[in-house]
């Protein structure tokens, strides 16, 4: 099958949906590529290097269409401003076409394919489950967002990101707050960072907190009672509590008060993005401070910002570009191609360079949005999460209370056992003699001594514990030396014979500890 | 010297005796606290023989010099794979002179007590006595038993428990016979007996307790020796005897205790015996359900694996000991190191035959302690590990302890390998442990098995190691 790539009609749009080293990959799945003439040009991609890979490269856009059994697209298909006509138009019958086609937005583009009997798979909808990270291209863009995020905030930012010391007197490092840790949030913390600026960032789902820390970012915890977790399914955030937003805008007001620089992700599948820097917060800001809206293209999660463009307000510059990832067209372009020859080797599982939509598979069912005429979306709901789910944490109350439980007879038994031991040793002391209460009393005191003093001994120590307390209940020894002067020969016999083995007993076990203590280093 | 001089002589020595306990809480301190041991015995030793022994002192020093010279040729000669046998033939000859002492003191003509003191006199002559020989006797098969000279399986009498309480009986009988008659100046007879049946009970407990269980057994005939000290202090009215004998009591107990929880087991069911027959009866079933796949590798796989790994944990386990392979292990363990990689080990606290056996075995090594880790040290480490190598050790590194709610040893805290990318076992065969329960974790797929002697096999590694430079 032939596979073509169109010029990306799409204003500013510099973005190609191939490279060279994809052609070449292809190429070993049974792939012909077929590429519009200049369509990688504005990603630094020219259409001698497609030819050395072995594409081939057509002039007319109609001609790659009618050649092309697959089209490779970045954006979905729109009007076509030198054709005059619709790219849909140029589509025919049991075609495939690959690319964002944002179906949730696009209801009517999914009819029209549908009617004309394409295959269209969205590479939006590529689910978030382990196998199909190599084909998530909504993260591979989101990371390039979250880069050039911080790119544009530093070019519209009248400082050095990094702190120094200077001749010229000191610099303090610029303070950046992102708001929203997934993988663009998570990308600007890491280029922020790297750039030297303190870094904090926020994100409704706490468990995101060692992946901020990881990128050496300080996480913002949010001081709220209910613990509530932000995670929706398929690892994306989904909508908060009121009690719950309240807080958080607390927390930004506080924020936009101190640092410079803020770069918002935060987006809600399927929802306008969250509002959650107000016009009352942009205000606060020092002068010539930078907020990047990634979120621009939803709505903006900042009151004032313009999807598409740069403007400033209350001295701050906002930033509302919706083509982060075009700015960096060769690096997104390579990454995006890649994600889709991933998807197409998951296609085309003999490998013969004809693809098989098997509805059976997770990812290629969750991609596919019109098959043979119809409309297949939405897919059923992902198996899998990315994130952790909360579920283990309901079986611990259940334990501890077991634990509670079954120690509760044990204090019964102790306490008993106490009171028996009370009353024995009250009896006892009616009964014996003083000197024996004496002597019962070094005991017992001897006794808790030795508990307290061993049970701070290493657990690595314990065998010389043991020949050590070993060499030193040889103290017996002063039994026999007490007994070796008797006049009775049969008691001073005994006594020396206890002497000998107690001797041997003390000089062995202390030499033997002192040989394995001599052994313990560093 | 007065009899006050010797009373502070005594006081210093019982100071030293628990600085020298205090002092083995680390490392950096233990010699020292060693030091103080040596000292207040020698203390006490030097008090009571000038202080007190009147006569008979050739053949004082006579014994004593002969003592100290087989003492310290033991010690000297001793391997450290064999210490175990030799703490408990040493708590055997504390035993044997708490009886001996305990005869002396009741053929002495020169004790006079009347009524009450007389009776307590005569209860602690007889309790010292029986702790001495029970210990004695115990100590002597558990020598048997660690250095192979006895077979290491568990003796099972039919009826045990109720020869065991029979034999607890008789001895309570026997005292207050013995206590009735010695108060009419008799009773040689029935402390004479008692000494039989104590020994034979004695013979009896360590007999029906296996293998594995002798970490327990070792600490507890530790904790007697102390209580045969405790109980001579008391009949000989001497302090110094009774908080030493205490230390030492309550110092193998908590090692007994600390055994025992780590086996998830109590002390009673210990001691009482036969942890291999109620095993094998439950495993069996599990034996067949967890069959699978091993897959087995090659010294010179495991040598690769090791040097493409960030961090690798070795887990040491009686096998280790068996095969004599602790130097081997210090010199892969140094290869590894220089390549930085970072090398740990866990220790469970009843590997080995007895407390801190692997730690004492691993410092003859010469592996660093500061690498050494305790089981809950290093339990929440293993997800991050990349290999981990398990020699010779099976129940204490099996999952269903954790996963079979059935399994014999099901609650006995495990080292989580399991949680590890790859864990290599060195086993000689696929017999199963002490415990008699099949290991779940050889057949995981994350598992690779490298049969053969622990020594010889670990060799191989380490030449395959050094040849990769």
């Amino acid at each position: 099958m032939k596979i073509g790539v169109p010029v990306e009609v799409h204003l500013n749009e510099q973005r190609v949906a191939m490279t060279p080293d994809v052609v070449a990959a292809v190429a070993k799945l049974g792939f012909e590529v077929v590429i519009e003439s200049g369509a990688g040009a504005r990603a630094s991609y020219l259409d001698e290097a497609y030819r050395a890979a072995g594409a081939t490269i057509v002039e007319e856009t109609e001609a790659l269409y009618e050649q092309a059994d697959i089209i490779f697209k970045v954006r979905q298909p729109e009007f076509h401003p030198l054709l005059k006509r619709d790219e849909t138009e140029l589509l025919r019958t049991g075609q495939i076409l690959i690319g964002f086609l944002w179906p949730a937005q696009n209801k009517e583009l999914l009819d029209v394919l549908a009617e004309k009997g394409v295959h269209a798979l969205s590479m939006d909808m590529v689910p978030r489950i382990s196998r199909a990270q190599k084909m998530d291209a909504l993260s591979s863009m989101a990371n390039i967002g979250g880069y050039r995020a911080v790119i544009e905030a530093a070019q519209h930012f009248g400082r050095f990101f990094t702190g120094q010391i200077t001749a010229a007197g000191r610099i303090p490092p610029a303070k950046v707050l992102v708001i929203g840790a997934g993988v663009a949030g998570l990308s600007a913390i890491g280029t922020a960072k790297s750039m030297g600026a303190i870094v904090r960032a926020f994100d409704t789902r706490p468990e995101v907190k060692e992946q901020v820390e990881s990128m050496d970012g300080e996480f913002l915890m949010l001081e709220f009672e209910d613990d509530e977790d932000g995670a929706g399914e398929g690892g994306y955030a989904k909508t908060m509590s009121k009690a719950f937003i309240d807080a958080e805008m607390a927390l930004f007001a506080e924020q936009a008060k101190e640092v410079d620089i803020i770069i918002t992700t935060a987006l809600i599948p399927g929802k306008p993005a969250p509002k959650l820097i107000t016009e009352a917060m942009v205000e606060s800001m020092r002068e010539g401070s930078v907020v990047v809206d990634l979120a621009a293209e939803q709505g903006g999660n900042c009151e004032l910002t313009e999807p598409g463009e740069v403007v400033v307000r209350h001295g701050v510059t906002l930033i509302g570009y919706t083509d982060l990832p075009s700015r960096l067209a060769a690096q997104s372009s390579q990454l995006y191609a890649t994600n889709l020859r991933h998807l197409l080797t998951d296609l085309t599982p003999e490998k013969d360079g004809q693809v098989v939509i098997n509805m059976e598979d997770e990812v290629i069912r969750g991609a596919t949005v019109v098959n043979d005429g119809e409309i297949t979306w939405p897919p059923p709901a992902p198996k899998l999460s990315a994130a952790p789910k909360a579920a283990p944490k309901a079986p611990e109350p259940a334990q501890i209370s077991e634990v509670a439980e079954a120690s509760r007879p044990g204090w019964m038994a102790t306490t008993v056992a106490m009171a028996i031991g009370g009353l024995a040793l009250l009896g006892l002391g009616h009964v014996a003699p003083p000197s024996f209460m004496e002597h019962l009393t070094v005991f017992v005191l001897a006794c808790f001594v030795g508990y307290m003093v061993i049970w701070n001994v290493t657990a690595s120590l314990h065998t010389p514990l043991m020949s050590v307390t070993n060499a030193i209940s040889s103290i017996i020894v002063i039994g026999a030396l007490l007994q070796i002067s008797s006049d009775r020969f049969i008691v001073a016999a005994l006594a020396v014979i206890a002497l000998l083995i107690t001797s041997i007993n003390i000089f062995g076990g202390f030499a033997v500890t002192q040989r394995m203590l001599a052994m313990f280093r560093k | 010297m007065s009899e006050g001089f010797i009373q502070s002589a005594y006081i210093i020595s019982t100071i030293l005796f628990i600085l020298a306990l205090g002092g083995l809480s680390n490392q950096e301190t233990a010699r020292r606290g060693n030091y103080y041991g040596m000292v207040g015995m020698a203390i006490a030793l030097i008090a009571t023989v000038f202080g007190v022994v009147t006569d008979n002192q050739f053949f004082l020093y006579v014994s004593l010099i002969a003592g100290a010279v087989i003492g310290i040729r033991l010690a000297r000669t001793v391997q450290m794979t064999q210490m175990p046998e030799l703490v408990a033939i040493l708590h055997s000859l504390v035993g044997l002179a708490a009886v001996l002492v305990g005869y002396a003191t009741f053929l002495d003509p020169e004790q006079s007590f009347v009524g009450i003191e007389k009776t307590i006199h005569d209860v602690e002559i007889y309790v010292g006595i029986l702790i001495g020989a029970l210990t004695f006797s115990g100590s002597v098969i558990a020598f048997g038993k660690l250095s192979g000279r006895i077979g290491g399986n568990p003796t099972l009498l039919p009826a045990r428990h109720f020869l065991n309480l029979g034999m607890g009986l008789v001895a309570i009988w026997l005292g207050s016979l013995f206590v009735d008659q010695a108060a009419a100046g008799g009773g040689f007879f029935a402390l004479f007996l008692m000494t039989l049946v104590a020994l034979a009970f004695g013979v009896h407990m360590v007999a029906a307790i296996g293998g594995a269980d002798m970490p327990v057994v070792v600490s507890m005939l530790n904790s007697y020796s102390g209580w045969a000290a405790s109980a001579t202090g008391f009949m000989l009215s001497n302090n110094l005897l009774i908080v030493t004998g205490a230390l030492v009591g309550s110092s193998g107990a908590i090692l007994s205790y600390i055994m025992c929880r780590a086996m998830n087991r109590s002390f009673i069911s210990v001691i009482a015996g036969g942890f291999g027959t109620t095993a094998s009866s439950g495993g069996g079933s599990g034996d067949a359900a967890e069959q699978g796949e091993v897959v087995a590798v090659q010294a010179d796989e495991v040598a690769g694996m090791l040097t493409n790994a960030k961090r690798v944990v070795i887990v040491p386990g009686y096998g280790m000991a068996v095969a004599q392979a602790q130097h081997t292990v210090n010199e892969i363990t140094r290869t590894l190191r220089d390549q930085k990689v970072d090398v740990k080990f866990a220790i469970h606290p009843v590997a080995g035959r007895m407390p801190g056996h692997m730690n004492v075995l691993l410092a003859e090594a010469r592996v660093p302690y500061d690498i050494v880790f305790e089981m809950e040290e290093i339990n929440e480490d293993f997800p991050e590990v990349d290999v981990t190598v398990v020699i010779g050790a099976n129940d204490i590194v099996n999952p269903s302890a954790q996963d079979e709610p059935d399994s014999p040893i099901a609650g006995m805290p495990v080292l989580e390998v399991w949680k590890g990318d790859t864990t290599i076992v060195l086993k000689r065969s696929m017999a199963t442990g002490y415990a008699g329960v099949q290991n779940p974790l050889f057949f995981k797929d994350n598992t690779r098995m490298l049969f053969g002697d622990a020594k010889a096999t670990l060799d191989d590694v380490l030449r395959a190691l050094q040849s990769q430079d």
